[in-house]
Order: structure tokens, then C-alpha cells, then sequence
């Protein structure tokens, strides 16, 4: 037996922990290397690039309309809001006129999609915190907007309904009744989410006041999105730089000073209203016109650079692309939202508890495929 | 403030740098790499430009020289206008980090670093963020060739 | 009031047995043959039990969570739990390398004797008692708390950081509600007067300690569903498992039939801990009785006694159940505030009104 050590000669040592790249609420494959004292965190260092898949190596090779297809595997939960980046930067850049019809289209689809990626988000976060039933809540609310793209554009989830120049296929028949029904159907499920979630005892106890993000840290970080909104930050794309049909439609930007996770959770649930209300402006009066605009088979960019920004489900997307008049981008960047949101989550999480951890990564609404890109 | 009075007072700041907004979306400044730190600052901190806000930050190479392309935008404004770094050289290119500036350079030029071999001197934590620690060579050079991984058609 | 002379006893079942067999056989070969006989049906007591309940927390989860839940394997399902069971015992023992063996093995055992201990003492029905001891309720206590033991040893034992904040998670939450679930029984002890629980389900005769005890009994019923969902390790206080931040919390290592037995463990728990309220605050095997009211005490003893006991546990255990599949999951420092900031002082206030209420003699 050695001497006991005295109280001064006790040492005591970080613990680190690898929250990943396999773990339940990282929510695919990202690594969190946490440096715990106890419970409480003193810094997080995320690794990431676990399915890097070199998209934008792959633009270079590939024509434009291609690279419309590659987009929406980046967040595969706002995809058509992905393909809609690429193919306005394609109009842009060449100065094709799109008809109404397909502006009005995309809206649809876009908040649709926004739609989809907030339940399925809002699912995810009480399964995160540990409530369980929400996740499945969540989901059968999103089936109903899937079953819809799945009977215009037949697929779910990667849709690929855009192309340079307007949309792939024609409205289903179904379409205006259906996302109609499912409106009237959501208005009346929202106020449920709020009555499981939002007005739970326990969850405004773990989210009010956790992971604080100031808005001059927002700005700094180049937080977008819904997060950056909790922050105060009013840079919703979709005010500031309209595209598609936003600039016809009236809806409020949301926007908090408070940046606890509560907040950014509030966030996403209050978008959610708007985005039922600009569907609803616009379902019933979808005007008549061309699907596409005439394009050449092969979309040669003049050369030059262009930058077009989206707000997808996440916050900003930005593409930027390098044309030496080819056929495909000479560079190709895409600048995905949750890259720099993920970024803040080191100076959110520190002096937080594990368990608050998980619920800030939820309210970054972390997909890891558009991170790593 | 329009493009014709930021181009002047970018040109007051840095005689050097390359103004031209005519026939481009934003304002694009093109200026050496061991003047972007200083100008970079000035476009930061000024309260005439307040460009507080780093949309996107990307490499790009171009066969004879390689660039830094940093979009900026105020954020009570919206104002947008480009910001490039040109570096002569590709065997070592080397340009002054912004991380200090905007805390989101952090990560893109750890990317840029990842993927286009540029150095970011100062850089407090310069290291591979996409691919692995141990990947030789920088793929989104022109030049890289990946025989097994890369399918050229 | 008497107990219900309508009321099946079970010992007129097994005295006879009793000693039918000490006429034929000695003493020692006796408590043997008896002892061997009860373990056999504990064991398949607890395993069957289990069954229901993974089935059933299933299936309250499915509906829920509007889903229907297992459908496929048997009629409504009802055989997945066995086939569940049976991949379990098949699947591959696996231990990490710089585990501490002798102690990852004596974990599961630790977390399962004690869950059985606490099996042993509790009046299924009238008669259906197997070890009614004058300290019943302390024993029941005092056994549960070893379980605290061996989640602390597996969480240690499996060389794993998650397991090992699971562990520490754990020691400090359950030692915490331990206190709680403990004081709350004791307000109705104070009634009682007595820690025999065949004693304290007799003096429910004329109406369980719920309805006897005024707001005192609610009180400490309530804070002891609290706290019973907590000692039991399950939602929202599930904080050692805590799926979404430690994987599987301190059985993250521990794979087939060692993992099958913390398994086992955690619903015989919430079996013991159901049991151990329906006994102490609704009656136990007890049947509904209105003091005065003896035609009406008279039809209710004709339903059997060992259907009553199962009802309300089945109740309480479906309470406990809705918490888990509604609530989030708490944080450990908010864990630990609820129970020593509020609960505990709650409680001991309760345990002084229940005292003065006594006193008084302003209880029925």
C-alpha cells in the first residue's frame, strides 16, 4: 500500500468522452469529442467530415442540370429548397425568364419542405430530451406532405422536382385538395405539439435559459436560420433577398432577443404558422403558364462567378459558382447552414450539462450530410 | 451606400487593391494577400461599411494562382459585396487568417486549408476538417489526380 | 369491522399442504421441499410477470404513440416478448478487454437478487404471503437499495465512460428518492403504527389509507409515485440509462443474458414498487370497503382478493408507464434539486401533519 495522498497532492483530470461518430442524438455521423468536469462541459470540439462525399469535386465534372441532382443529398430534408439554389442561380446567371406558375410552384414545395423538416426536427427534439412520443407525433404529420411530393414528383424525401428553368412535371390533380386538407388538418395538430412539448413543465425547465447565443457572438459566427433568428438576427433570406414568389406573399419574420435553446426551439415552431399561412395565400390561386422555360439540353453558364442564396429548413444556402463558360462550374462552393451553425456549439455548450448538450444540438437542427457536404 | 462610394473609399483605404462592379452581382475587391488582414479589418470595424457578417469564405485555384474569396454582408443593411485574397503562388500559397476578424473563418478556412493546401498564417487551430488527418494531397486543385477515386468522363 | 368473511383465503390451501407434508416428512425436509417449491414459483412468478410487463409497456407505448405495437409474432403480438427473450438468452456474451471480469459478472446478479428479495415479502392475496415479517415494510426498503449497488458496479466494472457517468448518475438519484419514497410510506406508517404489511392492509379494512388519511395520504401518495418512478431508473428520471446522452447509460457493455437480467431487474422494480404502493396506500389484496356499508363490503369481497391486488397494481404500474411515454427526461442537477429542495421538505411536513392527525385522532 502507498502513503494516501494528501489533499494537495490529489490531482484531479478532464474526461473526455467520444459523443460519436455512432451515437443516438448526433443524428447521423458526427463526432463530438466533449471535455467533461463531472456533468459539465468545458469545451466541445466537433469533428466532422465522418460522409464527406467531395460534392463539390464532383460539380466540376458534371453538367448543370446534374448537379441539381447532387444537391439534394446535402440536406436531404430541405432537398427542394437545395435543387430550387442551383436552379435560380442557373436562371441568374442566364437570364431565363421563369412563368409564375412555377415561381408559385417552388414556393409551395419550399414550405412544404420546411414543413416537413420542422416536424421531423420537432420529433427528433422530444426524442432527444427524452420524450419519446413526440418523434412519432412528428411523423405523422410529415407523412401526409411526403404522400403529396410522392404523387407529384414521385419521390419522398430527394425530390429533384426542380430543373433550370422550372419544374420537372405538371401538378398532380390531387394536389391542390390534398395540401388543402392537410393544412386544415395541421392547423388543428400544431397546438398539440405545443401541449406535449412547448407548455411541458420539464422541457421549459432543461431549455429556458441554456445554451445562451448573444447576437453579436450570432453575427460573428455567421449563424443563420432559425438560430440566428432566437438571437435577434433578423436575415431570413426569403424577406431580404426574394425569390420565387416570396415578394408576392405577406409573412412575418420571426425574430427573439432572448437565444436560449427555448427560444430557437420557439422559432421553428412559430415558422411553422407562417409557412402554413403563405401555403395557404398561395394554393388557391396558382396561376396558369409553362412548366418550363426553353432551355438548350446542355446549360452552358457564361463565364463569371454568381452567388445565390435560399433560406432553407436550416438557414442560409449559399452556392457559389465559377464559370469558364463550359459545361460544368470551373469551382463550385456550396455554403451550408449548418456548417456554421455547428460551429457555435463549442461557445453555447460550454458550462452546460451534458444533458443540455443534446438539447442545443436538436435546436441547431444538425444534418450532418450538409455539414460535411 | 452604392458601389460607386464604397468603391472610393475601399480605394482611399488601399490604393493597391482592384475595385470593378460593372457586369458583376457584388462588388468584388481583388487585393494581395499581405494587405487583406488590414483591409479586411477596416471593412469590419468601420462604421461606414460594417460589413460584420461572413456569408461564405472559399478557395478557388486557377492554374497560375490561387485565390481567397470571402462574401461579406452587412447585417443591418444587407449590403453585399466580395472580397478576394490573390496569391501568386501555388507551391505555398499563404494568406493572413480572418479568423480574428469573423469568428466563421474559423471552420471555412480550416476548409479551404483541407482541400486547397492554402495556409492560413495565425490561424489558431489549422487543421484537415473533411478528410482525414493522414490524406496526401489537396483535391480540389486542378491538378490533383486521384486515379482510383475519381471518375473523369 | 372484521375482514370480509367472503374473502377467499389462500391458506387454506397451503396449511393443509403444509402439513400434510410434516406428517409424512422431518421438519428441515419440510421447509426444504416448501422453500424450494416457493423459489420455483418466484422465479416463474417474476420471468411471466416480466413478460406482461414488457408486452404491456409496449403496447401502452404503441398507443401512445399512435401506433398498434407488436402485431406480428403470435395473436396481437403476444409472443414477441418470448421471441425477444429467446434472442436475448442466444445472443454472444461480449466483454471488453480491460473490463474488471469478476465484477461485470457479479453486476447483473447483484441487480437481480435484490429485485427478488423484495418479490418475496409482498401479500399477493389473502393467505398468498410468503414472508410476512413485523418489519415487511423496512425490509422491502433496505433490499431495494441494494439494486442502487450493482447499476454503480456494472457502470464501473465495464470500463465505458458512458457507463461510468451512468453509474454515478444513478448512485446519487436513486440514494436521493430512496429518501423520499421511504418518508412517504412512513406517513402512513404513522397511521398504521405498525411496518407488518399484512397489518397495514388489515387496518384498510374500512377504507384504504387514500381515502382514510385526508390531503396527508394524497400527498405522500403522490410524492411517492414521484419518487417510485425515480428509485425504479425510469421516465423522466431515467437519467442513468438516459438513451439520447449516454447510449445505454451503465449497461452500455453488458450484451445478452447479462443484459436480459437488468432488464429483468428494472421491471421486477417496477412490479415491487407498484406492489409495495397498492399495498401500503390503496388497500393491497384489500377489497373496496365503505365503513357501515356491509352489503355492499359483502359483494365486494366476492371478487377475489388476488384480483384486487393485480388490479391496482396494474394501475399504478399504467400511471407510472404514462409518465415515461409522455415527459421528458429531466436534468441530474434539476433531479437532485426536486428531491431535496422540494420533496424531501414536502415530505417531512407531511410526516409531522400525519403525526398531529394521529394524535389528534382526526383520522377515520
Amino acid at each position: 500500500m502507498g502513503k494516501t495522498a494528501t489533499k494537495s497532492e490529489m490531482k484531479t483530470q478532464e474526461y473526455f468522452i467520444n459523443m460519436g461518430p455512432q451515437h443516438p442524438s448526433t443524428h447521423g455521423v458526427l463526432r463530438l469529442v466533449l471535455e467533461l468536469d463531472g456533468e459539465i462541459i468545458k469545451q466541445v470540439i466537433p469533428h466532422i467530415g465522418y460522409v464527406h462525399r467531395s460534392i463539390e469535386k464532383m460539380c466540376e465534372f458534371d453538367n448543370y442540370r446534374q448537379i441539381v441532382h447532387l444537391t439534394d443529398r446535402m440536406d436531404y430534408l430541405s432537398s427542394h429548397m437545395n435543387n430550387e439554389a442551383v436552379c435560380l442561380l442557373v436562371e441568374n446567371a442566364l437570364e431565363i425568364e421563369v412563368s409564375d406558375r412555377v415561381k408559385v410552384i417552388r414556393t409551395i414545395f419550399s414550405e412544404l419542405t420546411r414543413l416537413a423538416s420542422h416536424q421531423l426536427w420537432w420529433g427528433v427534439m422530444g426524442m432527444d430530451m427524452g420524450a419519446l412520443t413526440s418523434f412519432l407525433y412528428g411523423f405523422r404529420d410529415r407523412e401526409m406532405i411526403n404522400d403529396i411530393f410522392e404523387e407529384t414528383c414521385g419521390a419522398r424525401l430527394t425530390m429533384n422536382y426542380n430543373v433550370p428553368g422550372g419544374v420537372m412535371f405538371d401538378l398532380h390533380d390531387n394536389f391542390i385538395p390534398r395540401v388543402k386538407k392537410f393544412v386544415t388538418h395541421f392547423k388543428t395538430k400544431l397546438p398539440e405539439y405545443d401541449n406535449l412539448l412547448s407548455d411541458n413543465v420539464i422541457f421549459r425547465e432543461r431549455t429556458e435559459g441554456v445554451g445562451y447565443l448573444s447576437k453579436e457572438d450570432a453575427i460573428n459566427f455567421a449563424c443563420t436560420g432559425p438560430m440566428a433568428r432566437a438571437s435577434g438576427i433578423s436575415n431570413d433570406i426569403r424577406k431580404h433577398k426574394p425569390y420565387s414568389a416570396y415578394d408576392r406573399v405577406e409573412f412575418k419574420e420571426i425574430t427573439s432577443e432572448v437565444g436560449d435553446t427555448f427560444a430557437r426551439y420557439k422559432m421553428r415552431i412559430l415558422e411553422m404558422w407562417e409557412s402554413l399561412s403563405i401555403i395557404e395565400q398561395l394554393i388557391d390561386n396558382i396561376p396558369e403558364g409553362e412548366i418550363q422555360a426553353k432551355t438548350n439540353a446542355l446549360i452552358k453558364l457564361p463565364k463569371g462567378e454568381f452567388f445565390q442564396s435560399v433560406e432553407t429548413a436550416r438557414g442560409e444556402l449559399g452556392v457559389y459558382a465559377v464559370s469558364d463558360g463550359g459545361k460544368s462550374p470551373y469551382r463550385m462552393k456550396f455554403r451550408s447552414p449548418g456548417f456554421s451553425n455547428m460551429f457555435a456549439l463549442d461557445k453555447m455548450a460550454r458550462g452546460s450539462k451534458i444533458g443540455d448538450l443534446v438539447a442545443m444540438m436538436s435546436t441547431i437542427d444538425l444534418v450532418v450530410p450538409d455539414i460535411d457536404r | 451606400m452604392d458601389n460607386e462610394k464604397l468603391k472610393s473609399l475601399i480605394e482611399s483605404w488601399e490604393p493597391e487593391a482592384e475595385v470593378s462592379f460593372e457586369g458583376l452581382q457584388f462588388l468584388t475587391v481583388v487585393v494581395s494577400p499581405d494587405k487583406l488582414h488590414p483591409l479586411a479589418e477596416k471593412l469590419r470595424n468601420d462604421a461606414q461599411t460594417n460589413f460584420n457578417f461572413l456569408t461564405c469564405l472559399s478557395g478557388a485555384d486557377y492554374k497560375e494562382y490561387m485565390e481567397v474569396v470571402y462574401h461579406l454582408r452587412c447585417q443591418e443593411t444587407f449590403e453585399e459585396m466580395v472580397l478576394k485574397a490573390k496569391i501568386p503562388t501555388r507551391v505555398k500559397p499563404e494568406v493572413s487568417t480572418v479568423c480574428d476578424i469573423w469568428w466563421a473563418a474559423e471552420w471555412h478556412e480550416r476548409e479551404a486549408y483541407d482541400l486547397f493546401g492554402i495556409v492560413f498564417l495565425n490561424h489558431p487551430d489549422l487543421r484537415r476538417i473533411l478528410l482525414d488527418d493522414d490524406w496526401e494531397g489537396y483535391p480540389l486543385r486542378k491538378d490533383y489526380d486521384d486515379p482510383v477515386n475519381v471518375v473523369r468522363y | 369491522m372484521i375482514m370480509g368473511s367472503n374473502i377467499f383465503d389462500f391458506s387454506s390451501v397451503t396449511r393443509p399442504f403444509h402439513e400434510w407434508l410434516l406428517e409424512n416428512l422431518s421438519p428441515g425436509l419440510t421447509m426444504t421441499i416448501e422453500w424450494s417449491i416457493i423459489g420455483l414459483i418466484l422465479i416463474l412468478f417474476a420471468a411471466i410477470s416480466v413478460m406482461a410487463l414488457v408486452y404491456l409497456e409496449r403496447k401502452v407505448a404503441a398507443f401512445f404513440q399512435l401506433r398498434l405495437g407488436p402485431m406480428r409474432v403470435g395473436p396481437w403480438g403476444l409472443f414477441q416478448v418470448v421471441a425477444d427473450f429467446l434472442k436475448l438468452l442466444m445472443k454472444e456474451h461480449i466483454m471488453n478487454k480491460e473490463a474488471d471480469k469478476f465484477l461485470f459478472n457479479l453486476a447483473p446478479f447483484i441487480i437481480v437478487t435484490a429485485a427478488f428479495l423484495g418479490l418475496g415479502t409482498i401479500p399477493y392475496a389473502l393467505g398468498l404471503h410468503i414472508f410476512d415479517i413485523n418489519i415487511g415494510v423496512f425490509f422491502i426498503t433496505s433490499v431495494s437499495s441494494i439494486g442502487v449497488l450493482g447499476i454503480l458496479l456494472g457502470g464501473w466494472a465495464g470500463n465505458n465512460k458512458y457507463s461510468l457517468i451512468g453509474a454515478l448518475r444513478s448512485g446519487a438519484q436513486v440514494v436521493s428518492y430512496e429518501l423520499s419514497v421511504t418518508l412517504s410510506i412512513l406517513a402512513i406508517i404513522v397511521f398504521t403504527g405498525s411496518l407488518q404489511l399484512s397489518e397495514i392492509i388489515e387496518s384498510q379494512a374500512n377504507g384504504w389509507w387514500i381515502f382514510k388519511g385526508h390531503i396527508v395520504a394524497w400527498i405522500a401518495f403522490i410524492i411517492f409515485l414521484i419518487a417510485g418512478t425515480a428509485e425504479t431508473n425510469r421516465g423522466p428520471f431515467d437519467l442513468a440509462e438516459a438513451e439520447s446522452e449516454l447510449t445505454a447509460g451503465f449497461h452500455t457493455e453488458y450484451s445478452g443474458i447479462k443484459f436480459a437480467m437488468f432488464f429483468l431487474a428494472e421491471y421486477v422494480n417496477l412490479f415491487i414498487i407498484a406492489a409495495v404502493g397498492a399495498t401500503v396506500f390503496l388497500g393491497g389484496w384489500m377489497p373496496f370497503h365503505i365503513a357501515g356499508l356491509d352489503t355492499f363490503n359483502g359483494i365486494m369481497d366476492y371478487i377475489p382478493s388476488i384480483l384486487w391486488f393485480f388490479g391496482k397494481v396494474f394501475m399504478i404500474i399504467l400511471i407510472i408507464m404514462w409518465f415515461k411515454w409522455t415527459f421528458p427526461r429531466l436534468r441530474i442537477d434539476q433531479i437532485l434539486i426536486l428531491e431535496w429542495k422540494y420533496l424531501l421538505p414536502i415530505n417531512l411536513v407531511n410526516l409531522l401533519l400525519a403525526a398531529f392527525l394521529v394524535l389528534k385522532g382526526w383520522h377515520f
